[in-house]
């Protein structure tokens, strides 16, 4: 008797455990099978979560989502965010209500600080990223194994470089400034030609990580967690070329444009000389559309410029996790990041090793006319690593105190 | 006589309770979903107890204090400076040519919304803008834009100028059916024939009744321009920002503990906005004890020619300005390359909007259904209101007077800063499931819809003269179809009329379809004012022109649909 409902009770358990197994398996595909996570993805949709602010990035969104329902009966909806933040909101929001499956967001395009707090409230769903067929064509180093100096470990798939670069009016300044304190000069020589956006935006603080890495004392301290003491020897430097920097600024550092479109806006209406870029291409694609005039060229600091891969990463709850993988393989190919990298399409620089490309992948990128106006890849130099976040917390809010209240 | 009523007077009986539920209830729930986080307390978030940390957050945050400065400033002096000119404007012109030329100018600068009109100005009076373009460089040697800080510049005068060209002719109007109830003319012809100018006679004999009739609509001025955001995220300065901008950034953050931080701030603007509203009240006092001396004084002040001339200015100025502005915004939103100092764009193109023709076909769908739907719901109930208190004044009740002791409650919305309970009515929505939805969205915009369609419902309702039912009720018909059939349509001009208010308001919102849209309902509006911020002025010049033509086109609607549904009956065609 006893043994029969020991077997009964065990037999349960069993059916169970194998129910759930299955379940498990439909929700959380093994990105190891990839025959089993593409039919798994077959019919369907992925919302993905992804900055909506630029036309040609929308349309290039639009492309990659018709080629993967083309090619693997994926549906792809872009939600178009204007700021990354609000889908990280959106996903805490749910893990609060208990909403733990049938998530609203597959897929969320995602760097830095966003991808660092959802790692470490475990938001994200994975490792998967480099078991994806494609991840092998992807080059190899800390430019896409940390995101903001924290371990990617799988949780997300890169599918952009971004690299600072200067934009500046050739009409008007025939030799760009090459170091930080070139720069300094020219604006004490210009005042009101220069600014950058304001800071916490994004671009904007990225400006401050680029001075401080040429003007700290030893930079290697930048990408381990920000302490007391060193933060202070570390960043007095940053102010001080700050302190001389703000006054000759566009509006005297008064005002700061908002964000970088509204930065290129300035530049295209003759109201600056130089601007601030993270993407090589911007100022070809925008002279392309006529945003900006011709005689804008670009350039870098001799020490190096920072640089950082985009990526994109599945939350935990995410519905559709067998076709956002599809999709998220798909924008590692050859053929996809060629397309993405065209200067008519969006510009924006491949994270793959090109040179281990099969020869008919590598012509796609050598047949790429780059525009008038972005430098070779060879010439953007080896990027500098972003600091560590906790540096920009306080640096974000030292430049409040200091520039952001107007006294 | 019975009372007169269009029927189910149960539901009758029931709409004003409904009304200032559906009004006040989001209201009074979001006030107090702010409070509450203000002090701690949003168990969502992890704050289960009550504390004073959101405050002390609030206190350490850098700019505060100059945040909450240029608030109470812009909203002080935008105001007085609007009713100045209100005022001066009606004791110079009233009931002259230039006058009622105004009035039928007035409708349209109206429907414009607070965006769109921030985003013209901006285009007009920016280093780089339209103005600087036409005088450079032939008359100002300029062959790039001067480095001046007019847009966003710290005082927020060019907020203020923003202000002053949405609150004068909304005070305008205001005026205007104040003029009619105080019985200007008879009050200026009997202080004339005492020797009196024409602007002394009017400010001696007039000014104290209407402005007594006025008084609301100048606390809503007041209020609302103290903690405007959608105009001073485009004018206003932005380092720091004004405190409600402040606020929706820390709401909006994805940092979620400084909800509570927002929370406190948005009190913090509550409190502003009461305290400029007493110091309004105080300005009052004096300004009353001065007038009273100078009306008992005898200055007859017949030489007032200069005056008159000085008070048609900010009026015409703003006429003016709001034109070339949006004039400015049409030629942008078909320029392809328009560079400084060119007066004109030298390359055409409409790729702008054939480029943008599909998602602006979305937006214009998704704010003209929201805003027909509020708008609508508006109507029935504004005229469910009346229909009861117009039906209760027939029997002799008191009922019209009490609701016109209620009417300072028509006002709160306008008068509670939005920052202040938007952000507990999304808390409100979020608990019973309908935030991120269309159905919120309409609702949020009720509130603020409901006020206006009331305000411009009411005093032709009340005008009807009953005698038209009262002869269909006689000749046989029931209440119900002497309501629909009668009634309504002899107030099918008025109805249209409140109908484009509504609509116009509902258009208009920002902050309303942010929260309650959890940012999720894009609107032609929330994309103007997300652009205005960034990218291209080809693509602001595009959504802020078709946000001024939505409401526009339900004016013309609202005088079209009369004159042509009239045009056999002769007695309802206006002369």
């Amino acid at each position: 008797m006893i043994r029969r409902a020991l077997g009964l009770a065990a037999a349960a358990l069993l059916a169970a455990t194998a129910l759930t197994g299955a379940a498990r398996a439909a929700d959380a595909p093994d990105p190891g099978d990839w025959e089993a996570v593409l039919k798994a993805a077959q019919g369907q949709t992925v919302y993905w979560n992804a900055w909506g602010g630029e036309p040609r990035i929308n349309a290039y969104i639009a492309w990659a989502g018709e080629q993967v329902k083309a090619r693997y009966g994926v549906n792809v909806e872009h939600v178009k965010l204007s700021d990354t933040a609000d889908a990280v909101a959106r996903v805490v929001a749910e893990k609060t209500a208990g909403r733990d499956t049938g998530g609203s967001i597959d897929l969320i395009w995602i760097n830095g600080e966003n991808f660092a707090a959802m790692k470490r409230n475990g938001l994200l769903y994975g490792p998967w990223s480099e078991a994806m067929p494609n991840y092998r064509f992807v080059a190899d180093g800390d430019l896409v194994k940390l995101d903001f100096t924290v371990p990617v470990e799988g949780l997300e798939a890169p599918w952009g470089k971004a690299q600072v670069v200067f934009m500046y009016d050739t009409a008007e300044m025939p030799v760009p400034p090459r170091t930080a304190a070139d720069l300094l000069a020219w604006a004490q020589a210009n005042p009101g030609r220069f600014t950058y956006p304001q800071v916490p935006n994004f671009l904007g603080s990225t400006f401050l990580k680029q001075v401080l890495y040429e003007v700290t004392p030893d930079p290697s301290v930048l990408v381990r967690p920000a302490d007391e003491a060193g933060y202070e020897a570390a960043t007095a430097p940053l102010w001080s070329y700050l302190d001389a920097l703000n006054p000759v600024l566009w509006r005297q550092g008064r005002a700061f444009p908002q964000n970088s479109a509204a930065q290129r806006t300035l530049m295209s209406d003759g109201e600056i000389a130089m601007a601030i870029s993270f993407n090589p291409a911007e100022a070809t694609s925008a002279i392309l559309k006529d945003e900006l005039p011709d005689t804008v060229r670009t350039a870098v600091f001799e020490g190096g410029t920072i640089g950082n891969a985009s990526f994109v990463a599945i939350p935990y709850n995410a519905t559709a996790k067998a076709g956002a993988m599809v999709l998220a393989n798909f924008l590692m190919s050859p053929e996809a990041q060629a397309h993405k990298q065209d200067p008519d399409v969006w510009g924006s620089f491949t994270i793959l090793d090109v040179a281990t490309l099969a020869e008919e992948d590598r012509a796609r990128f050598a047949g790429l006319d780059l525009g008038i106006a972005t430098l070779a890849p060879e010439a953007l130099g080896t990027p500098l690593p972003e600091p560590h976040p906790s540096w920009m917390t306080r640096i974000e809010e030292d430049w409040a105190r200091r520039y952001g209240a107007s006294q | 006589m019975p009372p007169v009523r269009a029927g189910g007077s149960r539901a009758l009986a029931l709409a004003p309770a409904l009304t200032l539920a559906l009004m006040l209830g989001p209201l009074a729930a979001g006030l107090g979903g702010t409070l509450l986080p203000a002090f701690g307390y949003l168990p969502a978030l992890g704050g289960e107890g009550f504390s004073l940390a959101p405050w002390r957050a609030l206190f350490a945050e850098p700019g505060l204090a100059r945040a909450a400065q240029v608030s109470a400033f812009v909203g002080i002096v935008s105001t007085l400076i609007s009713l100045a000119a209100v005022m001066a404007f009606c004791a110079a012109w009233q009931g002259t040519r230039a006058f009622s030329l105004l009035q039928r100018v007035v409708s349209p600068l109206l429907s414009v919304p607070h965006a769109a009109t921030a985003l013209a100005l901006a285009f007009l009076i920016a280093p780089s803008g339209w103005l600087a373009r036409m005088v450079s460089p032939w008359a100002t040697g300029w062959t790039r834009p001067p480095d001046l800080l007019i847009v966003h510049d710290e005082a927020g005068l060019a907020l203020v100028g923003g202000l002053v060209l949405k609150e004068i002719p909304f005070l305008f109007l205001m005026t205007l059916a104040a003029l009619n109830q105080v019985d200007a003319d008879a009050r200026v012809r009997l202080a004339r024939t005492l020797g009196y100018g024409r602007m002394a006679a009017w400010l001696k004999a007039v000014f104290p009744a209407v402005y007594a009739q006025i008084r609301l609509p100048v606390y809503a001025v007041l209020a609302y321009a103290m903690s405007v955001v959608d105009m001073a995220i485009i004018l206003g300065p932005t380092n720091p920002p004004t405190l409600s901008v402040l606020v929706l950034r820390w709401a909006n953050d994805p940092d979620l503990a400084l909800r509570f931080q927002a929370a406190a701030g948005a009190i913090a603007q509550l409190l502003i906005v009461l305290g400029g509203l007493a110091l309004w009240r105080l300005l009052e006092m004096g300004i009353a004890r001065a007038g009273l001396r100078a009306a008992t004084g005898g200055a007859r002040m017949t030489h007032d020619g200069w005056g008159r001339g000085i008070a048609l200015l900010p009026v015409a100025a703003i006429v003016a300005a709001v034109i070339a502005g949006l004039a400015s915004l049409a030629l942008w939103s078909a320029a392809r390359v328009w560079r400084f100092p060119d007066a004109l764009p030298t390359r055409w193109t409409a790729a702008n909007w054939t480029d943008n023709a599909a998602r602006a076909g979305e937006l214009i769908a998704t704010s003209a259904g929201i805003a027909a739907l509020a708008a609508l719901i508006a109507l029935v109930l504004t005229v469910a209101c009346l229909e009861r208190e117009t039906g209760r004044t027939h029997t002799g009740s008191l009922g019209a007077e009490r609701l016109s002791r209620a009417l300072p409650l028509l006002y709160a919305p306008l008068i509670v800063p939005q920052i202040a309970f938007l952000f507990g009515l999304q808390v409100f929505f979020v608990r019973i499931g309908i935030d991120g939805t269309a159905g919120a969205v309409v609702w949020a915009h009720l509130v603020f819809v409901l006020p206006y369609a009331f305000l411009a419902m009411a005093d032709p309702y009340r005008a009807y003269d009953p005698r038209y039912v009262r002869t269909a009720l006689c000749l046989g018909v029931s209440g119900r179809a002497a309501f629909w059939r009668v009634k309504l349509p002899m107030l099918l001009r008025p109805l249209l009329v409140a109908f484009a208010v509504g609509f116009a308001i509902s258009v208009g919102q920002y902050l309303p379809t942010v929260f309650a849209g959890a940012g999720r309902v894009p609107t032609v509006t929330t994309e103007a004012v997300a652009l205005a911020a960034s990218a291209d002025r080809r693509l602001i010049g595009i959504f802020a022109l078709l946000q001024a033509v939505l409401p526009f086109a339900g004016f013309a609607l609202a005088t079209a649909i009369p004159a042509l549904a009239f045009r056999s009956r002769r007695g309802l065609q206006v002369r």
